[in-house]
This record gives C-alpha cells, structure tokens and sequence, in this order.
C-alpha cells in the first residue's frame, strides 16, 4: 500500500477544478491510456494576462490525480512567466511529498503546463513531433525529456531516472542507454560498467563470439522482444551470419523484418561485431 | 456488517477460529521437539501425523507423497530445480506465460544459466493451446510446470489433461495448486500429477505454511539438507503449530467444498452480474466458464485500477488490480497482457476473490458502493468525453 500524504488524499478524494475550459486559451494533454495515465489541462487568461481559471481531467492513480488537482490550484494568478518557472518538485512539495515511484506524476503535471502555455504562445499550434529522439520506446520517451530530470532533480540512478518519467520502466532495453545519459549529464566517465564489452575491438574466437551473441539476445534483445509478446532463438552461427528464430507473437508478425534489421542486427552489431549479418530461420519456426 | 468487507482472497485469507483454536497449544504448552524420544516430544509427533492425514485426504493422496514447506513459493521451487538436478542432462522447462512469480521468476533465473525456457501463450480467454503444449516436448524436456488455476482470473486449466500428455511423454508435470486447493476437488490417486504446491494461508490457514506433494516414484531431489525430517527431503525442525493449523484447515475445506462451489459461486455471479449491470464499459476477463468458483476479474475502460481502489478502501472493501500503479511497476498485469486484453482495460482491472465467510449483503454493499465510484472516476477522466 502507498504511503500517500493527507495532502495527497485530500486532493484525490475531493478534486479541485475539474473538468475542461471550452473556449480556453491553452490546452496541454500529455500521456495516454496505454502508459496507464494521462492528462489534460486547460486554462483561460483575465484581461492583464494573468491565469483567471484552469481545469483539468486525468486518467491514473490518486497521485496523478492529486499532483493535476494541486497543480490548478498552484497556478491560478500567475502570469505565463510566472507559470513557466513551476517544477514538478514545487507539485511534490504543495501535496507534502509523493512516494519516489509516483514522482512521474508530478513531473507529468509540469509537462501539460509547459504544453499548455506552448499552444498559447503558438497562437493554438501544437508541435507534432516531440524534441529529440525516443530513447525509450515502450513508453515514448526522448532523450531531452531524460535528460531534463536528471537535471531538474539531481537524478543519479537508472531506476529514478523510471521513477519520474517512466522511461526504462518496461522492458528494460534501454537502460543501458539512460545509464550513458545518465554519465554524460552527471558528467562521471569513471564509470566501471560499461555496457559496450570491452572485448568488442578484440579478434574474437568462435567460441567467445557465440557467448558474445548470446548474452546480446538474452540482455539486449530478448526483453524486448518478449514485451511484444514473442521470443526469439539462436539457431545457428557460420562465420559472419548469425541466424536466429522468432517465436511467438513475433513469428507471424508483419512487422518482423524490421524487428529483425532494427534490433537484432543492430543491438547484435553494437555489442559484438560491426560485420554482423543476421538471417531468419522461418522452417522450424511452427512445428 | 464488519467495517472490513474483505473480497481479496486470491492474495490471503482469514484463519479460521476453528484452525487458530487447534493450532494454539502447540504454541504453548505442547512445545516439544516431534524427533524426540520422551512422550512429551512424541505426542507431537503424532500430531503432525494426524495433520499429514488431514492434507492427504483433502488432495486424495497417500500422506507420505505430502512435504510440508514454509510456502508455496517453497513448493514451487523445490519442484523445479529438485526435478533438474536429478536429470542434469535435460536442459528445457516447459511452463507458461500466466505463471506465478515463484515458477516465473526461478526459470527465468534458470535461463541466465543456460537452460532454456519455453512459456506457452494462452488466448484471449487465457486459455492454453494443448497442440502446442505436446508438440513443445521433446527429449530435452525435463520438467513441465502449469499452475491449476491462474491468481488473477481465476481461469482453470485442463490439468488432467496435461497431466496425461506429460505422462505419455516420460516427462515430470508439476502444477502450481495454489488458489486451486479447497475451492475445487482433487483427487490425486486417479490422476498423472507428479508434484503440486499448496499453500495454507489460501485456505484459511496461517501464512508460513506450505505442501509439496510428490507422488509415490517421483524422483525429487533432497533440497534443504539437514536433518532427517520430511523424509530427508526438507531438512529443519518442523513448523508444527502451522503444520496442525494447515492440517485442520484441510479438514474443514473438505466439508466446505461444497459451499465453495454453490454458495459462493452464487455469490460471485451475483456480485458479476450486478456490476455488469449497472456499469457501463466493462467486460470480464478470462474464460467464464472455467473458472474458480470465488474469483472475479473485470475491467473498466478509461479509468485506473488504483484509483478504484483506494475509493473502494475507503468504504473498507478490500479487493486488488491489475493496473501498473498498484504494484510500483510501470507495466499492467503480465497475466492480462498476455491475454491480449488491451492496456486501456490492463490498467481498470479489479479482482474480487471471495470465501465462505462472504455474505449476501456484502456483495449487495459492494454493487452499491461501486457504480457511483466508477462514475466519479470517469468524470475525471480525459477520454470519456473524447470516444
């Protein structure tokens, strides 16, 4: 069970300003069904620019729905300016804390804030596409968004870095990647656990290469693969040519060439060897 | 009415007084040590008999196939790594993807050794596919593992069935009875279960004890290696007042069998179809008709299984979710996804597990209690103004 704050319940159980501004002057809608919540916030400015009302709906847990309740309230009488400068700490702190792996639902309150005071600005234009590239792909995450709360909360570990904003949170196959944000943002090289094997610039023996392959499928490739609901075999290794079995979901998906091309041969490449071609075996796929 | 409706279960269950009172002595004046030679130690020994006799009638099993363990955790590993290093040569496990963690999460251990790991998919329903389930074993097979009944949908599986493949085959079949024992029958002497894992707080036992039941020529390795207690299998003085409880607690389900799959089962469909009902945009997850008479798991669009619940504890209904939220992962429910039920209905999943101690106005007090919860949640949220 959650150690929720009063603040937390109180906000919960009695929401302030629900609901939607019809004719609003910004509107944020951040997250969705599928990463189990979601946000939208509308707010209307008064004659001297100044928040006169804000609303908001959520799908998600009493801490989503206390950290967007708290944030309405927060925000009402602020200028733009103002509003701009709230973090996700300042949502934490007004509910007198949240449980660490509920953090990403105060940072959520800030990214509709933020999105909401953007469509303003852009006189109702929503940007399209989000800034960066998707590091984590089970929940749509970029690297700036990463990077932003390694820096905004002084984040050190893989696991806060899921805490407050989701990414890493599914199957697991890029933590290796937040771990080198992680290091660059942090600014630590020292770090002992590379997740590039040193061996990797090494002539390696049949034997080491095979060993190499198959701690990449079972580490790099597998979670993946099986949060798709699928799996995936090593058949066979004849010199340069890896070839492998989907199993599952994966084998009769449309959508395996590029599984195979984008992950397996390129996770495999990046963690073995650079010549790497991967083939898929289909015969003895379906017995 | 208590100020605790308690429909949660699958997770644990209230000791029966009638338990707590014949396991009481034994945490008091009867403290001897069953190994010793003295009366005072004997006599408890042929308590522990008596409770072995008590579990074994239950499952209709001779009582020296019955090992008692701390948990079914316990049981289940036991099973799977004592079945492998008797074959050390066999190198797969054949289990499923709706597993509990305690099968789960030791074969997916046992991958990062080497072994290789097969986890059958089920249907929509939750259901198996047993075309798929023989043609997976092979000479390399050296254990299959299928729970009775899955936690969180209460969906049963064709056992016995399953259990005569793998006889055919030569291979061990190991069963994860947990949430099965006391609310369906078993009878074990007609059936080809090798091994299967109870636990007693399931059943209105105290936690802290557990059974593996070996049948009779099924080779298992010694696992705790100690004394001679448990056959030599499981070493260590035993837990004898949970050992009584389990054993007393098996008698009584016995005689409750009966109630479990009439009364409660009413029960249950009364408290499904009510809510079905009265909430619109929700559906029942797994297959209906073969189901655990107590369990009931059903989804509901656009709002979060979390938030269900802490609305529900504060009218004091206990019950759980398959949403993300609820565990601390970021993930629903693995037994749902893998169903393909879709993760806008993972996340507004709610099980109600009940048990005889249930009543007609409890289930009423929840179907009221629960509409104008569902419809609060709703008001809050972004997408039912958007379908």
């Amino acid at each position: 069970m959650w150690d929720y704050t009063d603040k937390v319940m109180d906000h919960f159980t009695n929401p302030r300003n629900v609901g939607k501004i019809e004719d609003y002057d910004g509107i944020g809608e951040v997250g969705s069904l599928a990463c189990g919540d979601a946000l939208t916030l509308t707010f209307k400015l008064d004659k001297s620019g100044r928040i006169a009302d804000a609303k908001f709906q959520t799908f998600g847990c009493a801490s989503a729905i206390a950290s967007s309740s708290v944030l309405t309230e927060i925000i009402k009488g602020m200028t733009l300016d103002e509003a701009e400068k709230v973090t996700n700490q300042q949502i934490a702190d007004k509910l007198g804390g949240l449980p660490e792996q509920k953090m990403h639902c105060s940072v959520m309150g800030q990214e509709a804030l933020e999105a909401a005071i953007a469509y303003y600005r852009n006189k109702g234009k929503t940007s399209a596409h989000k800034e960066g590239r998707v590091v984590c792909t089970c929940f749509g995450v970029t690297d700036v968004e990463i990077r932003r709360v390694i820096l905004e909360n002084d984040l050190t570990t893989v696991e806060q870095v899921t805490n407050f904003c989701k990414a890493g949170g599914g199957c697991g196959g890029c933590h290796g990647e937040i771990e080198h944000i992680l290091q660059d943002v942090q600014g630590k090289k020292n770090n002992q656990q590379s997740p590039v094997p040193a061996a990797r610039h090494k002539k390696l023996s049949n034997i080491q290469k095979i060993q190499l392959i198959q701690e990449t499928i079972r580490e790099q490739i597998r979670p993946v693969i099986r949060s798709h609901g699928g799996d995936l075999e090593l058949v066979d290794v004849e010199g340069s040519k890896v070839i492998v079995a989907l199993r599952g979901m994966c084998a009769s998906c449309k959508m395996s060439e590029v599984t195979m091309k984008d992950l397996v041969q390129a996770k495999l490449r990046e963690f073995v060897a650079e010549d790497l071609i991967v083939e898929e075996e289909k015969d003895t796929a379906q017995a | 009415m208590n100020s605790v409706v308690y429909m949660d279960n699958n997770a644990t269950t209230r000791v029966d007084p009638e338990v707590l009172q014949e396991m009481m002595p034994y945490l008091s004046d009867y403290y001897g040590n069953p190994s010793s030679m003295h009366t005072f130690g004997g006599q408890v020994g042929s308590k522990i008999r008596k409770a072995r006799q008590q579990v074994a009638a239950l499952l209709g099993c001779e009582p020296d196939e019955i090992i008692f363990t701390s948990c079914g955790t316990e049981s289940d590993n036991a099973a799977i790594l004592g079945t492998l290093s008797i074959v050390p040569h066999k190198r797969t496990v054949i289990t499923t993807r709706v597993e509990h963690p305690a099968v789960l999460s030791p074969c997916r251990n046992l991958e990062q050794h080497g072994y290789r790991i097969i986890e059958l998919g089920v249907d929509k329903h939750g259901c198996l596919n047993l075309a798929e389930l023989e043609s997976a074993i092979n000479d390399d097979t050296a254990i299959v593992s299928v729970m009775y009944a899955n936690n969180e949908t209460g969906v049963i599986f064709p056992i016995e069935k399953i259990a005569s493949i793998c006889k055919a085959k030569g291979v061990t079949f190991h069963t994860d009875a947990v949430q099965a024992v006391g609310k369906i029958p078993l009878n074990l002497k007609t059936s080809a279960i090798d091994m299967l894992s109870l636990s007693g707080h399931k059943l209105h036992a105290p936690k802290g004890i557990g059974v593996l039941y070996v049948r009779r020529g099924t080779r298992l390795s010694p696992y705790l290696l100690g004394g001679h207690q448990e056959n030599n299998r499981r070493g260590g003085t035993e837990n004898v007042p949970g050992i009584v409880a389990l054993g007393k607690a098996c008698e009584i389900a016995l005689h409750h069998l009966d109630e479990e799959n009439t009364r409660v089962k009413a029960l249950r469909d009364k408290l499904e179809s009510k809510i079905l009902a009265t909430c619109p945009d929700c559906m029942v997850n797994g297959d209906s008709e073969n189901r655990l008479p107590n369990t009931l798991n059903i989804s509901f669009e656009y709002i979060e299984g979390e938030s269900i619940l802490m609305m529900l504890d504060r009218f004091g209904i206990c019950a759980s979710s398959g949403s993300a939220c609820t565990s601390g992962s970021l993930e629903p429910s693995h037994v749902l996804r893998a169903m393909g039920v879709p993760f806008t209905a993972a996340h507004g999943s709610i099980r109600f597990s009940l048990s005889r101690y249930n009543t007609e106005q409890e289930v009423d007090y929840v179907a009221e209690k629960l509409p104008p919860i569902i419809n609060r949640l709703r008001e809050l949220s972004p997408f039912v103004a958007r379908k």
